[in-house]
């Protein structure tokens, strides 16, 4: 049961790094390694902001607007300054580490135990019943995912968002649509940047400490959620995922890779359950990447093989 | 009125490469005028249509729509003017989006794009009228994708969509090229419909000598850079694809060939 709630918990905050990441890889077709350092940026400043006696639901909006700000950064180094892709993350990824450990001051691990967060706090205690005390951390988690994703899916449907994701499909019309590629590229980031930070926000705050090291490998996980969810439940050749008494049913990418995310990090939890320790995280984590990118490229050739 | 003044264009300047495309290049399209570009390859039609959409910048001279200068405008803000279509057919439409969600872009072309919603649903008849005209079944298929259409229903939504809201002009790109005759044929003959119905000012670049003689007002030959023959009015409606292959050929022998 413990494991089980582990695994929705984690696999919760890391879908919304994977919503950041659906709108970077899939939409805009960018691969953006500054969300490994946006995701422990908005972890330090949520644990200076909680220290410092901010309202917890305040750091994860500020976490937000920061990550978005990170995100914009990395927009303006490769559209302004025609920084190729991968590097303009690293870029910024490189140099928000030093930036991460001044927003935590200085340190590199800031505990925040006893303190007040989304998780604890008197309102949480006055909401849920005694009983359901376990699941308090899945449902608050369930209430900020869903809301992030409902958020996303209707940004998607407006004017502006159908721009994003043009951007991605076919640079040329959006030019031809009288836009600047680049300002519509820079807001995508800052988007998916935002959500990033947002994350580690509530990373922190769930685990009770800043740690300068959390943020490697964020984008790995990401891509691995992103990868699963829309191979599982959004598969290219099919418009529908099951037909059930002549009528089919569909998963939106965006509630896929929440569900990407959680998958993702059972498997990991099964590796470790089978007696890997939690050293080999890391190497698990990359491990089981590899094992995703060449199962969904394989699918990916038999499809063009039949058609 | 589109103008073209004193144009110069090199490739690879600075090295022993260096080419140049157009030098002093000067042309004039007049409001409503319908010129039809043909040439060899290299001859320079494509840059000259990238020089005037601002997809290249031009080393000297300038371009001029009416009496505004825009040599130097970026190329997403001319677009705001121009409907360009491509040669290739997947330029026109954005393949993960649906062809309904394609024209409601296509539609909100120098507005604001919001976070009103992206389809705005009084629309959809409108959008169903356009593509019903095309004759091409697409108006019942609005909730496809676009990238499942054929190379011809693409470029035909393409022409719909790049001349969806006004424009002062329509640059086609050997946009029947790609094509087999038969839907070439088909879609010429739409953009023929469309010109006439809004009026359009077109430059339309093919390699088809008949599509060149038969539609528009005006016919260009172009050759290492310049305009080697500019037929208008009654000689433009004398003109037969024969005495255009003999010109090709006349200046194919110049070179060498």
């Amino acid at each position: 049961m413990t494991l089980l709630l582990g695994i929705f918990e984690e696999g919760l905050i890391y879908a919304i790094v994977a919503l950041g990441v659906y709108i970077t890889y899939k939409i805009l077709d960018f691969p953006d390694l500054s969300v490994d350092s946006t995701f422990p940026m908005g972890a330090a400043l949520t644990a200076s902001a909680i220290l410092a006696g901010q309202n917890p639901a305040l750091a994860l909006f500020l976490s937000f607007l920061a990550g978005a700000g990170a995100g914009c950064v990395t927009g303006l180094i490769h559209v302004k300054l025609k920084v190729r892709d991968l590097l303009s993350g690293i870029i910024v990824m490189t140099g928000l580490y030093s930036l991460n450990l001044r927003f935590a001051g200085g340190r590199a691990n800031v505990p925040i135990f006893n303190q007040e967060t989304i998780f604890e706090n008197p309102a949480v205690d006055r909401l849920i019943p005694a009983n359901l005390r376990p699941f308090t951390v899945v449902l608050i988690l369930l209430l900020i995912v869903l809301a992030c994703k409902f958020l996303l899916d209707l940004y998607l449907n407006t004017r502006s968002g159908f721009l994003l994701r043009a951007v991605g499909d076919n640079e040329t019309l959006v030019t031809s649509l009288a836009k600047d590629k680049g300002t519509v590229k820079i807001a995508g980031l800052a988007i998916a940047n935002g959500f990033a930070a947002l994350a580690g926000s509530i990373y922190c705050q769930h685990k009770g400490f800043f740690e300068i090291s959390a943020g490697t490998g964020t984008i790995v996980m990401g891509l691995a959620s992103v990868i699963i969810g829309i191979q599982v439940f959004c598969p290219d050749h099919r418009p529908y995922l099951f037909r059930l008494r002549n009528r089919t049913f569909s998963l939106r990418p965006t509630a896929a890779v929440v569900a990407g995310s959680v998958i993702y990090k059972a498997c990991i939890s099964l590796a470790i359950s089978l007696g890997l320790e939690a050293n080999d995280l890391k190497l698990i984590t990359s491990a089981l990447f590899l094992i995703i990118l060449v199962i969904s490229g394989q699918r990916r050739k038999k499809v063009k093989r039949h058609a | 009125m589109l103008r073209l003044k004193d144009v110069s264009k090199y490739y690879h300047g600075g090295t022993v490469n260096e080419m140049c495309l157009f030098r002093d290049f000067n042309l004039t399209v007049d409001e409503g005028q319908f010129v039809s570009v043909v040439g060899s390859n290299g001859s320079g039609k494509t840059s000259m249509l990238n020089i005037i959409c601002g997809s290249i910048p031009v080393d000297s001279g300038a371009v001029y729509i009416g009496k505004e200068c825009i040599t130097h405008m970026p190329e997403f803000k001319r677009q705001r003017r121009i409907g360009r279509v491509y040669q290739d057919p997947a330029m026109g439409t954005c393949p993960h989006m649906t062809i309904l969600e394609n024209m409601a872009m296509a539609d909100n072309k120098g507005k604001s794009f919001n976070l009103r919603p992206g389809i705005n649903r009084r629309r959809i008849q409108t959008y169903q009228q356009m593509l019903a005209a095309l004759g091409l079944g697409l108006e019942d298929k609005l909730h496809v994708k676009a990238g499942v259409l054929s190379g011809g229903q693409r470029q035909a939504m393409a022409l719909l969509m790049a001349a969806m809201t006004p424009i002062d002009f329509l640059i086609l790109d050997e946009h029947t090229a790609a094509l087999d005759p038969k839907t070439a044929d088909t879609i010429m003959e739409l953009t023929g419909k469309l010109v006439r119905e809004k009026n359009l000012t077109t430059i339309m670049v093919t390699h088809n000598l008949r599509y060149a003689v038969e539609y528009g007002h005006r016919l260009v030959m172009m050759h290492q850079g310049s305009i080697v023959l500019d037929l208008s009015g009654s000689e433009k409606e004398a003109v037969r694809i024969q005495d255009l292959l003999d010109k090709f050929n006349a200046i194919s022998i110049e070179c060498g060939n």
